[in-house]
């Protein structure tokens, strides 16, 4: 009896459940598929990192100039500081593709949080979805960072907090504990584009905002394990490997290179706008074409 | 049943009527009114990435992170800049394949309501993205060449879709790296909220030329909202700089 009155019901509420899901099928989504394997494009110079002193593209402060200048890369044999490089920002500055799994409560059914795998030195990056809240500000600050995300206008919005006092970019151009990313996740057909706005109250002046794309792999990337630490040869108490002030020998390794403005490849903020460019119109002369040595594609260096 | 069957029928004719409306049954609304996002105002180039391909000219003959064929190599290693400027040629690194990589300000506004316009003030180009089909002859081959637009919409937002041919041979880089006039090149214009009330212009571009490419050259500059106009500074096109 039971049954036939369910029925009878659902016989009822049909017609209008079949309007609103035709009504809605042609209207605008607002999700795109994020899991799956999508591998680096690679067609985009965002890494910045193949001589020791490049802060092209970047608006620092002075201090953050100078912990930069005074960055000794051989920092990265301390246990302490070898993970320090590879913070959240990695993310689109490495070289690597991005590996994503969805993670469903089994209950509902609905999506808790997307993880974005480890590679190599990155750890693995999981966006909650789940309106959680944030963590105090006294909670622990990892490499990682915690990330809460939801989706709006088509795209995943992102933002990552609690993150450890490391580096923007592995040169040694250095981040606070305050530092925020904003991360917005587009899909374009097979084309994922990662925009990153990052902020940092002591050392950017602007953000740094960096886009990078990737491809829908048809292979599943390899999984590749976070930073772990090692013994490299220095020992806990060893002097912190620096460079004095004025001291650092490869100040102007790039600007020789390329024959590039100093203030450029410091990270002076006027130098990301176009009337820099008219700025130096009549001083840069651009350097002869590479004839020996020359690395890839006519390039002066290959990467280190 | 006959309530359902009631029901079903309606939804049928409700659903056929909405389709033809959508299809051009009834006049279609213009896309400056079904406009998912608001591209419009003046935008500046934050050049954060590519900087040393974009803020100055690389040297002759550096195609790095650009997948240039075999048949490139030669043109690559014959760039004469000064050549491009006797020849008339100095705008071959401001047509569509590079433009939006080319630091500059833009100004977008709609020509008409179906057609929206782009200048730069960097080498005073002009780009039309048309949402209608465009009638009579074929045009000839230009730097900007043809623009078809779509609106993706998403709820609360979405992408403009543009995609370009019937283009001129031109410059993907200062320095000679040629696309062919046989290139599709496909855009996704986004906008996202920066801190200050301001907003982000990112533009997704993937360049495909059976030419001189091996694969797609995907590229995304990204433009900071700007209040007014008052940095508007329009430059002719140069080969040399």
């Amino acid at each position: 009896m039971f049954i036939h009155v369910v029925i009878a019901r659902l016989k009822a509420r049909a017609p209008l459940a079949l309007v609103l899901l035709l009504l809605t099928a042609g209207r605008a989504s607002a999700q795109f598929d994020f899991v799956g394997s999508f591998a680096p494009i690679g067609t985009e110079d965002v890494q910045n990192d193949s001589v020791p002193v490049d802060y092209l593209g970047l608006a620092i402060t002075d201090e953050a100039r100078a912990r930069a200048l005074s960055y000794d890369e051989s920092q990265k044999s301390m246990i302490e500081r070898q993970c320090a490089g590879w913070g959240a920002a990695y993310l689109v500055l490495g070289p690597f593709g991005l590996r994503v799994s969805s993670q469903t409560d089994p209950v509902t059914n609905r999506v808790v949080s997307y993880t974005i795998g480890a590679w190599e030195d990155w750890n693995e990056m999981v966006i909650w979805m789940d309106d959680r809240p944030r963590p105090s500000e006294h909670a622990l600050h990892t490499q990682a960072g915690f990330t809460l995300g939801r989706w709006e206008g088509g795209a995943l919005v992102a933002r990552t907090t609690h993150v450890k006092a490391g580096f923007i970019r592995k040169t040694g151009v250095p981040m606070t504990d305050n530092a925020s990313i904003d991360w917005r996740f587009y899909r374009h057909g097979d084309v994922v584009t990662v925009l990153m706005v990052a902020t940092d109250p002591v050392y950017l002046v602007e953000p740094e905002i960096i886009s990078k794309s990737f491809r829908l792999s048809a292979r599943p990337l390899d999984y590749r394990s976070g930073c772990v630490t090692g013994y490299e040869g220095h020992e806990p108490g060893d002097t912190v490997p620096h460079f004095a002030p004025d001291k650092n020998p490869f100040a102007d390794e790039f600007v020789k290179l390329y024959h590039l403005p100093r203030e450029a490849v410091l990270g002076y903020p006027e130098t990301l706008y176009p009337e820099y460019r008219k700025k130096i119109k009549d001083s840069y002369v651009p350097p002869l074409p590479c004839t020996e040595s020359c690395g890839a594609a006519g390039n002066f260096v290959l990467r280190r | 049943m006959r309530a359902f069957a009631a029901g079903v029928a309606a939804v049928v004719l409700l659903t056929a009527g909405i389709r033809a409306q959508q299809q051009g049954g009834a006049p279609a609304r213009p896309a400056r009114d079904r406009a998912a996002i608001d591209l419009t105002g003046y935008w500046v180039s934050y050049v954060t990435e590519n900087w040393r391909y974009r803020m100055v000219t690389p040297p002759k003959g550096e195609y790095r992170r650009i997948p240039a064929s075999r048949a490139a190599l030669p043109l690559i290693n014959a760039w004469d800049p000064a050549a491009d400027e006797r020849a008339g040629e100095q705008c071959r690194s401001y047509g569509a394949g590079n433009i939006m990589s080319v630091p500059t300000r833009l100004h977008i506004t709609w020509q008409d309501a179906d057609t929206l316009k782009i200048e730069t003030d960097a080498g005073t180009q002009t780009r039309l993205f048309r949402f209608a089909a465009r009638n009579g002859a074929p045009a000839a081959r230009s730097w900007q060449g043809d623009s078809a637009a779509t609106w993706e919409p998403a709820a609360g937002g979405g992408s403009l879709r543009v995609v370009t041919s019937n283009l001129r041979t031109g410059y993907l880089r200062k320095n000679g790296v040629p696309y062919s006039d046989q290139t599709t090149v496909t855009e996704h214009f986004d906008v996202a909220p920066l801190a200050g009330d301001s907003k982000l212009l990112l533009v997704t571009t993937v360049v495909e030329d059976p030419v001189y490419l091996t694969g797609p050259y995907v590229v995304s500059p990204h433009f900071k909202k700007e209040t007014d106009g008052s940095k508007w500074d329009p430059t002719p096109c140069s080969s040399t700089w």
